[in-house]
Formats: C-alpha cells, structure tokens, sequence
C-alpha cells in the first residue's frame, strides 16, 4: 500500500523535477489519446514535440506564440506570488488590444513611426484600467477578484464584437467583421524579414529579466511574495496587503495588455473577432508550469506555444480537430498539479494494516 | 400583453433551472468545505456528453444520464487531486475548467451540426391550461420542477438528516468530524461527485433542452455565475434557488429587451448578465462579517489526516 508521508522540507529536486515529470506524462497521456483515436501516436508526438522547432520558420512561428503567453505569464505571476488570483488576463488582454487598435486607427499615410509607441502604450494603459476593476472591488467591497475578473473576460469580448461589428467595421471589408487593415507606420516592428517575429519577444525576455530584479532584488517584490506565502507576517512587517493587491493587478493588466497591443499591430495588424485566442488563460498554466520564475516560465511559454502550434498541424495532417492543443494544455496543468505532491510530500510502502476482528 | 409577461415567466424559470441546478449541486460540495472552480468545464464536457447522447439515442433521459456521469467522473478526478494529493483547489479547479473547454471542443466538433429529434412540448394536463398561469409555471420541461424539487430535498438533507449534519460538520471543522471517526476524505469525495453530477446535468440541461444544440464554448460563463451564486445565496438552498431566477430573469430580460426594439446594441445586452453577477457579488461581498458568518468555515482549506 502506498502513502503520502509529509516532508519535512520543500523538495528542492521536485520543483524543478516536477514540471519535468509533467510534461512526460503529458505526453504518455497524448500517445494514449492518439492511440484511442486510432491515430499513428509517434507522429501525433512528433508533431506536437519535434515539428515545430524542425525549421527557421516553424521556430518563427513559435515565438510569435510564446510572445503573449511568456508576456501574460510574467504579470500573472506577480499575482500568483502574492496570492491574488487574476484569471481574467484574457479580458485584459481583449482591452489591451482594443485600445492599441483605438491608437492605430488614427494613424494616416504620413504619421511618423513613432507612434509604434503609443499603440503599445494605449495597449498597457487599457489593461490596466479593465484589471483595475477587480482591484478596486476587491479592495472596497471585498468582492473575488477570481469571478469579477472572469465575468469581466466575456464582457470584454462582447465589447469587442460591437466594434468590429458596429462602428469599427471597415466600410470597405465586403462586410466581414473587421476593422481596416492598420497603417504599416503602425506595425511592430518585425525581426528577421520573412518571419512574423517581433520586437514583442525582445520586451517580453527583457520583462523576464525585470521580473527576476524585482522579485528576488527588491525589497518591493519581497514584499509581494511574503504577502502570498504568509499573510500575517507580511502585516506584521508593514508590508500592505492593499499595496501588494493593487501592485499585482495593474502590472499583470499592464503586460496583459501590451501583449493584446503586439498581437493586434503585429502579425494580425487589424482587429477581428478571432483574435482572442485564449492565450490569457493558457497563461495562467505558462505560470504554473513555470514555476512563477522567469526562466522556468521561458521554456514553458515555448512548450505551450508548441501545443498551439502542434494543434494546428494535427489538423492537417493526422485530421483530428485542432482543438486537441488545448486538451493537452490541461492535461499538462493537471499533469503538473499531480506531481507537485512530490514537493510537499514523499510517497512511503508500507504495509498494508491488518483490520481488527470484528470491524 | 399580459400573455407576453407570462412567456417571460416561463422562459425565466426555464433560464434559472440551469443556473439552479448547478449552483445547489456546487452548494453541497462547498458545504462539504471544498470550492470546485472547474463548474464550467464539467459543465461544456456534460453538455458534450449529454448531446451526443441524445443524438445517439434519440432519448432525452440518456441525455441527462450521460451528462450526470460526465460532470461526475470530472469531478472524481478534481476531488482525488483536492482530497488525497492535497493540491491547490483553486489552481485544481481552474485546470478542470480550461481542460473541459478545450476537451468538450475536441469531441464536440463531429456534432457541430448534428440535430436533435422532434422535441415535444410539456405540459401538466389540467393546470397547462389555466389561462397565464398555466402558461407561465405549467408547461415547463420536467427539469424545471426537478430543480425546485432538488432545493427541498436539499433543505430537508442538510438541516434535517444525520448525513447532511455530519456533512456540514465536514466542511465546518474537518478535524472535529475526523475525530469523531467520520472518514473526512470520503465524505468530501462524495460530495464533491455529488456536486459535479447536478453539474452534469446542468450543463446536459443547455444542450438538450435550452439552447438543444452543440456550440463551442455554449455554457458561456454559466458555470461561473453558478459559482457566484453560492456566495449571493450566503450557501443557503432557498436563496440559490432564488438567486438562479433572478439571474435567468435578468438573461431573458435582454430578449425581452430586444423584443420590445430597445435601442441598444445586442452586445451590450448580452453583457447585462456578467454586469450583474459582478453588481451582485461587489454588494454582498462589501459585508465581511456576513459572509465569515454564513461560509463554512473550512471552505477551500485542505485536511490532510495526521499520522
């Protein structure tokens, strides 16, 4: 019989072991899926963990992906270290995108390219302000961030639908949907030319570089991850809760936002209906599978880009729907809850008890 | 005139059932001490299941079976990661419901366009046809009464049975119960398979009989205001029950809206109902005292039995 015997110590072999353990048994887990599919389970591996890193332009390809997801993550993680739980980066992201687009519609033929700037600029500022309601709620009225800024996420989408449907339709657009094509002056600037790269993996590296001073060099991140891990310490040192609420929910708007901002000037360049891909909340799994650090939450934003990527090719290639990416993303996060057990606890044999007579 | 309030009645509680029965099957899990933020998926995955089913068979009751045992094999799962591995539940729960939406997504493509058969309309012989009240309370799916049905026996389970007591007592103090020789971790497992079930059949509720079709995504949040609704109910089964009408009113208030040439975008009467969830919970949740006073007091706080 096996048991959960509690560790004295976090295990500092399974928090980095764990993620590892996860993604193996996520794809135990997919070779499985495939093989009740009646699908050839190498090639759906291969697929999803070899093809899109096999060429210059699938790894192109794959940062684009990772650009959102490793810029979510970074903010979300400033909220999961102090305990705040903001899953609603996808509205944040939708506002974001909004708001960069509300910028880049002004621009005319002659408008310098500076205003790359204040697109991603507008991006951030919208972020904020629609992660500042669940802030001030939260810190007013008590409310849960978790269900205000989830709720907000549907609103957010709706209010995009109205403007690609009503007044930000492009007159000339054979009636679908979308805004006009944004002036190239607009445009993030790309990387290598012939892939859709852009300087938003540059910002989103640097950020990771950011976020690792701020939490483990400053005193101000300190303070956020005692508020997470020890409430009563926190306000025992001055540390203020309302402080550390405040501070999680406006950066990871901020980075939510911005990511909105380089996904709509970047390789889509209008704003369309389609455009939330949900990367707000596969996020929140780049976080966790990522350890909160930053460098643990590089390589996770690029395997779950992988399963983006994985699901499109599944689809054209072995026919199965492309949804089966996102049926590995939560299988990953389970996966990855599963094995953290190892970090708190080890697992004992033990006999097994014989019952008393008579029970 | 008054015939148009009356369908609005009807389609009121028809809109609330679904909010109802979700919101009393997570009442019983939270009043067990465990808060399941996965609703949502067990709900898209239970609407897969339940939908397929029907298609299938062509029987409605295999529906709601499929979708019952959908939301609760999910929710097996979710409790045995929560109860015995002691992970986070709300990270746990999270995981369920972007699992669910991506999974019921994946085996709901081939049923896109599928139909359901004929559906046949319901109605109580005798009171159907009382005029306004039979239209307004009497012609309603057998799920409809099925939900009020579910708040009394839910009252009567909780604050009148020897099990609900012990259940209560297991999310108010873990320790006390283990104490007193109650296995703490099996009560909560069945509660929270108890939970994800009414789920189940919640969410088989949408895609059979409310929306009756398969579309992505078509719990639309659902399962979130359900959620909500535990904490506006103060964990009390009358008050969901009541709660889950007044949201459902709210969701038919837009159509009426519409129907009546209300010069508003529809989008922005579709927001009407997250707007007030949000309004909802900001004004009940202002009061701390209020709700420390009526939560269970071990509400998501894990119990790991000593040694």
């Amino acid at each position: 019989m096996l048991k959960l015997e509690a560790r004295q110590n976090q295990s500092r072999l399974w928090t980095v072991g764990s993620p590892l353990l996860a993604v193996l048994l996520t794809a135990i887990l997919g070779i499985l899926l495939f093989l009740s599919l009646g699908k050839n389970a190498m090639q759906g591996i291969q697929i999803f963990f070899w093809e899109p890193i096999s060429s210059g332009y699938r790894v192109g390809e794959l940062l684009v992906r990772a650009t959102p997801l490793l810029l979510i993550a970074l903010g979300l993680a400033v909220c999961f270290h102090s305990n705040i739980w903001n899953i609603g980066a996808e509205g944040q992201f939708i506002i974001g995108a909004i708001a960069a687009s509300g910028v880049a519609l002004m621009a005319g033929p002659n408008t310098s390219r500076w205003i790359v700037l204040a697109v991603i600029l507008a991006g951030m500022v919208g972020g904020m302000l629609w992660a500042a309601i669940p802030a001030l709620l939260r810190d007013k009225f008590n409310a849960s961030e978790i269900l205000v800024s989830l709720m907000l996420v549907y609103v957010a989408a709706m209010f995009l639908n109205y403007l690609v449907f009503g007044p930000w339709k492009d007159p000339e657009g054979f009636n679908f949907p979308q805004s006009k094509t944004f002036s190239t002056a607009t445009q993030i600037p790309i990387l290598f030319s012939g892939l859709r790269v852009n300087l938003g993996i540059i910002v989103a590296l640097a950020g990771g570089l950011g976020l690792w001073v701020f939490l483990f060099r400053t005193r101000l991140g300190f303070a956020q991850q005692v508020a997470g891990i020890a409430p009563a310490a926190a306000r025992y040192a001055g540390f203020s809760s309302r402080k550390a609420l405040w501070l999680a929910l406006l950066v990871s708007g901020a980075t939510a936002g911005m990511a909105g901002a380089f996904e709509v000037a970047g390789p889509i360049a209008q704003l369309t209906p389609t455009l939330p891909a949900g990367y707000g909340f596969a996020a929140i799994i780049v976080a966790f599978v990522g350890r909160l650090h930053p460098v643990g939450m590089v390589f996770s934003s690029l395997l779950m880009s992988m399963f983006y990527i994985g699901g499109e090719l599944a689809q054209t290639k072995l026919g199965v729907p492309n949804s089966i990416g996102g049926v590995f993303q939560g299988l990953l996060l389970f996966s990855l809850l599963t094995c953290d057990t190892l970090i708190m606890y080890r697992i004992r044999v033990v006999p097994a008890l014989r019952k008393p007579r008579g029970t | 005139m008054m015939e148009q309030y009356a369908l609005l009645v009807a389609a009121t509680l028809n809109a609330g059932t679904v909010l109802a029965i979700a919101a009393l099957g997570l009442l019983i899990n939270e009043k067990a001490g465990i808060v399941n933020l996965g609703a949502e998926g067990m709900m898209l995955c239970a609407a897969i299941a339940g939908f397929a089913a029907v298609v299938h068979t062509g029987a409605n009751w295999a529906g709601f079976v499929a979708g019952a045992a959908a939301g609760g094999l999910l929710a097996a799962l979710f409790g045995l990661l929560v109860i015995w591995l002691n992970t986070n539940q709300y990270a746990t729960g999270l995981a369920l419901s972007l699992f669910g939406a991506g999974f019921s997504a994946f085996v709901g493509i081939s049923y896109a366009n599928a139909k359901l058969p004929e559906r046949h309309m319901f109605a109580i012989p005798g009171l159907a046809d009382i005029p306004l009240v039979g239209t307004a309370l009497f012609r309603q799916h057998p799920m409809v009464y099925f939900a009020i049905a579910l708040m009394g026996g839910l009252v009567w389970f909780l604050y009148r049975s020897r099990a609900g007591l012990i259940l209560r007592s297991v999310g108010e103090s873990p320790e006390s119960a283990h104490a007193l020789g109650y296995n703490v971790r099996a009560i909560r497992l069945a509660a929270v398979v108890g939970g994800g079930a009414l789920c189940g059949v919640a969410g088989a509720y949408i895609s059979i009989i409310y929306t009756p079709l398969w579309v992505e995504g078509m719990v639309a949040g659902k399962g979130w205001i359900a959620l909500a609704l535990t904490t506006f109910a103060m964990w009390r089964p009358l008050r969901v029950l009541l709660g889950a009408y007044l949201f459902g009113g709210v969701t038919m208030l837009q159509f009426h809206l519409q129907g009546r040439g209300v010069q508003l975008p529809n989008e922005f009467l579709n927001m009407l109902s997250y707007i007030a969830t949000i309004v909802v919970l900001t004004a009940i949740s202002r009061n701390p005292a209020w709700i420390r006073l009526n939560m269970p007091s071990s509400l998501g706080k894990p119990f790991f039995p000593g040694a």
